[in-house]
């Protein structure tokens, strides 16, 4: 067999295997529905226009909050990453406020705007403007001596430097920042949403649990799982394309 | 000389910050930000009392556990999935997708399964951080070298002597990388899981202050959850520099030539 047939196999066991629990009684269908009335409940929003509304808030907040979020980190991060003592000078700010967790701003951010999508844009832009920093930062400081040299001797100035020596290197290590970025932004989207209840995908979700529309819920489950794949997708089409004269991906870049 | 300049630059920055949010919350009585005098006052009146022991430590001990059955069942099932060719075609798309469901909204699934408890909790930060560890182990167990793979095979290396000497070492820095995802993961899960159902934890007093615009105990809120992100950073990076110091060491050399 093939791979893609095996990987259409496991699909179609997962979903048989959901489907049997809640019918043979192993939980109740009242808080686990089988997955045939989750997937037609999914169809069921798909024609609805109130679904795409809420689809589209959550995706402008996300584009927006990762748009800006990149934006910055590459502005600040070439300024920094290319003075050795805006490097060390840095490091200790930098090193403490990465891992501060994004949620533990959600008090502010709700004080700050209230259920709005400045709310989540907020959590947003933290959560992935670090991811991209500390990315195009590593990028920069790889750039390769001997062609910043001869870079130099043959007198190209700062912006030609920038461009056509310190970008191509950081590149590869940009895009990977920009790919974790995406997925994290949308967590962070759907967990405003969720959590303070700004327009979007995740106010359903939390709306759909407290009206007790349980196969509605799992259906926008389903779906904010499927927008995740997608985005994912995307995110890895556009690094194909941009990097395509990139002989091989660099080994140190971490998934 | 050396070490007085490493600490200058090491504290240079936050100083000045400090002394920026000093001055400019002198004479201005603002709402939303205290001053630097007000937050270390509450912080310390705030998190050093009955705090600790009723919410502090217990969500910590939440996350601790979480953390640590998703480490150890990630690596155990990435280990299976990623030496069985077939098993690892069967999972992927599915796997793939539970990756990229974001993690918080499993709170009102598992809340609606389990009820509202402790272990429920626990559950909330294992399903959500088991995927960066799970596919980055599958990941690491199918880069192994060929020819490392084959020598091992051709000694006659089988069983738990292949995992402990070849497979773990080899995939080690990918798991490593799960790893780090996973702690992230985790907090921010504590957090909402907290913030979502409960009547104690961090997540919970800090929305509580919040709610009863108590705002300078919710800014100490947020810089107790920072301390702890930055806790379990340094930790992690402690824990994984005496791991894989062959392979920082093994980096060093390959880059220097």
């Amino acid at each position: 067999m093939t791979k893609q047939t095996l990987g259409i196999a496991g699909i179609l066991g997962f979903l048989l295997t959901w489907e049997l629990i809640p019918r043979l009684g192993l939980v109740e269908a009242r808080f686990l529905p089988p997955a045939s009335e989750v997937l037609a409940a999914l169809a069921l929003d798909v024609q609805l226009t109130a679904f795409w509304a809420a689809v589209g808030e959550t995706l402008v907040a996300w584009a927006i909050g990762l748009t800006s979020a990149a934006l910055l980190a590459v502005v600040i991060g070439f300024l920094v990453g290319s003075s050795q003592f805006l490097r060390r000078f840095t490091n200790s700010t930098v090193e403490f406020l990465r891992p501060i967790p994004s949620v533990a701003l959600i008090p502010l951010a709700v004080l700050l705007f209230g259920v709005k999508i400045e709310s989540s844009l907020m959590l947003i832009i933290y959560a992935s403007f670090w991811q991209v920093f500390i990315q195009v930062l590593y990028g920069v400081a790889d750039v390769d001596n001997v062609a910043m040299q001869t870079a130099r001797s043959y007198g190209l100035n700062m912006a030609a430097r920038v461009r056509h020596v310190v970008f191509p290197t950081a590149l590869p290590y940009l895009m990977t920042g920009v790919r974790l970025a995406a997925s994290v932004a949308l967590i962070l989207a759907i967990t405003a949403e969720l959590v303070i209840g700004s327009p979007g995908l995740g106010r359903e979700i939390a709306l759909a649990q407290s009206g007790g529309a349980i196969s509605g819920m799992y259906a926008l489950i389903l779906a904010t799982g499927l927008i995740g794949v997608l985005i994912n997708m995307l995110m890895r089409f556009i690094e194909r394309k941009t990097l395509s004269w990139h002989s091989s991906i660099r080994s140190e870049v971490i998934v | 000389m050396r070490i007085a300049k490493g600490i200058l630059y090491a504290v240079g920055l936050p100083a000045l910050l400090v002394l920026i949010w000093w001055v400019s919350t002198l004479g201005a009585k603002s709402f939303f930000v205290p001053t630097p005098g007000t937050l270390a006052a509450t912080f310390a009146k705030t998190w050093f009392g009955d705090r600790l022991f009723s919410d502090v430590l217990p969500s910590i001990l939440r996350l601790f556990v979480g953390v640590a059955a998703a480490i150890i069942l990630g690596i155990l099932a990435g280990l299976l999935i990623g030496s069985v060719r077939w098993l690892r075609a069967l999972t992927e798309p599915v796997l793939e997708f539970f990756r990229a469901v974001p993690p918080p909204v499993l709170v009102p699934v598992l809340m609606l399964l389990m009820g509202i408890s402790d272990s429920m909790k626990i559950v909330v930060i294992i399903s959500g951080c088991i995927w960066p560890v799970l596919l980055n182990t599958i990941e690491g167990v199918r880069a192994i070298d060929g020819v490392l793979s084959d020598s091992a095979h051709t000694y006659g290396i089988g069983g738990w002597a292949r995992v402990r000497y070849l497979v773990l070492p080899s995939a080690g820095p990918q798991i490593l990388a799960g790893v780090r995802q996973c702690l992230s993961i985790g907090l921010i899960l504590m957090v909402i899981s907290e913030m979502f159902a409960s009547s104690s934890g961090l997540g919970f007093t800090i929305v509580q202050f919040q709610r009863s615009f108590a705002v300078p105990e919710m800014w100490s809120g947020i810089v107790i959850l920072g301390l702890i992100g930055v806790a379990m950073s340094f930790i992690f990076q402690f824990t994984e520099r005496r791991i894989l110091r062959w392979y920082h060491g093994l980096r060093e050399v390959e880059n220097a030539v």
